[in-house]
């Protein structure tokens, strides 16, 4: 059975814009899925729909079980223990410390204490920032921090995670870094990673599963795709 | 066990916001103590409104004259069968010898012309003096009174009586309105000075739930930093009102103006409005901050 499985889906914001437009989609267990496309495309819509940061006008989405589109307010927290996420401005709190803000995903869920310690030392070794776990946010450059959120987002074992932009802000070089780290991760834990990129290079270079966006519909849905200018 | 060590946790983060975000607890302390004395004084003079009222009314008493033809047998008889109704609390025989005597003693003149009366020939009558549960309802038992062939004249102060009722039953209308007043204005000045706090901790709040915070778990630090806030917010109104009461209390020896307005003894009273201040100050900073968070929960 796939693990996302997107059906029909159609989404019209409050102001009558139709962000999505009749979507159907699968993603398999352990894939790593690029979704590009350009501003207005409704890659940002489709990402925020699979946390239930927005939930589809209609169409049913189902993620490892869970019907999303009909997950109630106070049950949210259900999806997003199943998931990690990593945005494009980090979201870190500036003032916890890296292991801090690691350890705090697994605080908020009630964690034990060496439960806490163990799993957060092994994510921020995993992201390669062993050397950096006493640092505050603001002594990191942009890369580190988009990686301390890497670990915060996988700190937890999630089945998929979901990525919006993660290398948007940052320097070719730093983006190529975050990417590697993604693919260990994807590699190494199994973790499905969904990210929605702008960013050409990286799809080209990587060859995975890519589906294009274009106002709203599915324009390409390729096994081992590249950025396709023609389409996007 | 989870769930005690969330609670640990809980009240140790509460404990570390209301030091971090200190200017704005302060805020918050101070707008619920100001409100709190305002709240703690009216209780204050709420309470000794009512004890007088009490205290008035238990002091109205029905006066029944009975005829010159009542035996004796009979003024026991008819003292039993007014006794058995449900409203009377108490009712004393005054004879006319009694009522004689303390005439006598009252006044000069009295005893000068009184004391020319033959033993045989006392013109004055023999009363009850009752005492009602239910001043309210004193007109029916006074027309149950009346409806005995013996009895003369009934007074009971009518009249003023019931004008009397009134007037206490406003000032106690209106002194409960003024508490409800002030416990509503007060919540919504807390929910307000705890939006702001809260306001200040959006972003951590968003990344709660981004992490899979139950909502619960996101509430209750929360909850828990207004209880702290009310608890401590209310430190200052108790120490008011128990000082204030005590010093006013004994400026005045107990009374306002005259003998007849006694004040509620300090003793066990300021020690129940404190508890009662604390309360406020607990609830009503718990559900103001529970209200205020509500609003973050829904990204």
């Amino acid at each position: 059975m796939d693990f996302i499985n997107i059906k029909h889906v159609n989404k019209v914001y409050k102001n009558g814009v139709t962000a999505i437009y009749d979507l159907s989609l699968k993603i398999k267990k352990g894939d790593f899925v690029f979704i590009i496309g350009g501003s207005g495309s409704g890659k940002s819509t489709l990402i925020k729909m699979l946390y239930r940061e927005e939930r589809p006008t209609s169409g049913e989405i189902n993620l490892g079980g869970l019907n999303v589109a009909r997950l109630r307010n106070s049950k949210v927290y259900k999806l997003r223990r199943k998931l990690g996420i990593v945005f494009q401005d980090y979201r870190l709190l500036p003032k916890l410390t890296v292991y801090e803000n690691v350890a705090f995903a697994l605080e908020v869920i009630g964690a034990k204490k060496d439960e806490i310690k163990t799993k957060t030392l092994k994510a921020i070794d995993l992201v390669g920032l062993k050397s950096k776990t006493r640092n505050y946010p603001t002594e990191l450059s942009g890369g580190e921090q988009q990686r301390v959120a890497i670990a915060r987002a996988i700190v937890n074992n999630p089945k998929l995670l979901i990525c919006d932009e993660p290398t948007g802000n940052l320097d070719p070089d730093m983006s190529k870094e975050i990417v590697k780290v993604l693919e260990t991760i994807n590699k190494e834990m199994g973790t499905t990673i969904i990210m929605a990129t702008h960013d050409r290079e990286i799809v080209n270079a990587m060859k995975k599963h890519v589906i294009a966006l274009k106002d709203g519909r599915l324009v390409k849905d390729f096994e081992k795709g590249t950025y396709d200018n023609e389409v996007v | 066990m989870k769930l005690f060590r969330m609670f640990g946790r809980n009240v140790r983060d509460a404990f570390k916001s209301v030091g971090r975000n200190f200017s704005l607890s302060i805020a918050s302390i101070s707008c619920i103590s100001i409100t709190l004395i305002v709240v703690g004084l009216s209780l204050l003079i709420s309470y000794n409104v009512n004890n007088f009222t009490e205290t008035i009314k238990k002091d109205v008493t029905i006066v029944v004259f009975l005829n010159q033809e009542t035996t004796s047998e009979e003024l026991i008889s008819i003292k039993d069968e007014i006794a058995m109704f449900d409203n009377v609390a108490t009712i004393d025989i005054k004879t006319k010898d009694e009522a004689k005597k303390e005439m006598m003693a009252e006044s000069e003149v009295f005893d000068a012309t009184m004391s020319t009366w033959p033993e045989s020939d006392n013109p004055l009558r023999d009363s009850y003096l009752i005492k009602v549960h239910d001043i309210e309802q004193i007109n029916d038992t006074v027309d149950k009174i009346k409806n005995f062939e013996k009895v003369e004249v009934v007074d009971y102060g009518e009249g003023m009586v019931e004008k009397l009722v009134d007037a206490f039953k406003l000032v106690q209308q209106i002194t409960i309105i003024i508490v409800v007043i002030l416990i509503v204005v007060t919540i919504f000045l807390i929910i307000n000075t705890i939006k702001l706090t809260i306001f200040s901790r959006k972003r951590e709040i968003s990344i709660m739930r981004l992490v899979g915070a139950s909502n619960l778990t996101i509430k209750i630090p929360f909850v828990i930093e207004g209880m702290l806030i009310g608890m401590i917010g209310s430190i200052i109104p108790i120490v008011v009102a128990i000082y204030g009461y005590i010093v006013f209390y004994d400026r005045f020896e107990g009374q306002l103006f005259s003998p007849l307005i006694k004040l509620v003894s300090p003793e066990p009273f300021i020690y129940i409005v404190s508890g009662i201040i604390l309360l406020i100050g607990i609830v009503v900073g718990m559900f103001g901050s529970g209200r205020a968070v509500r609003k973050y929960l829904k990204v």
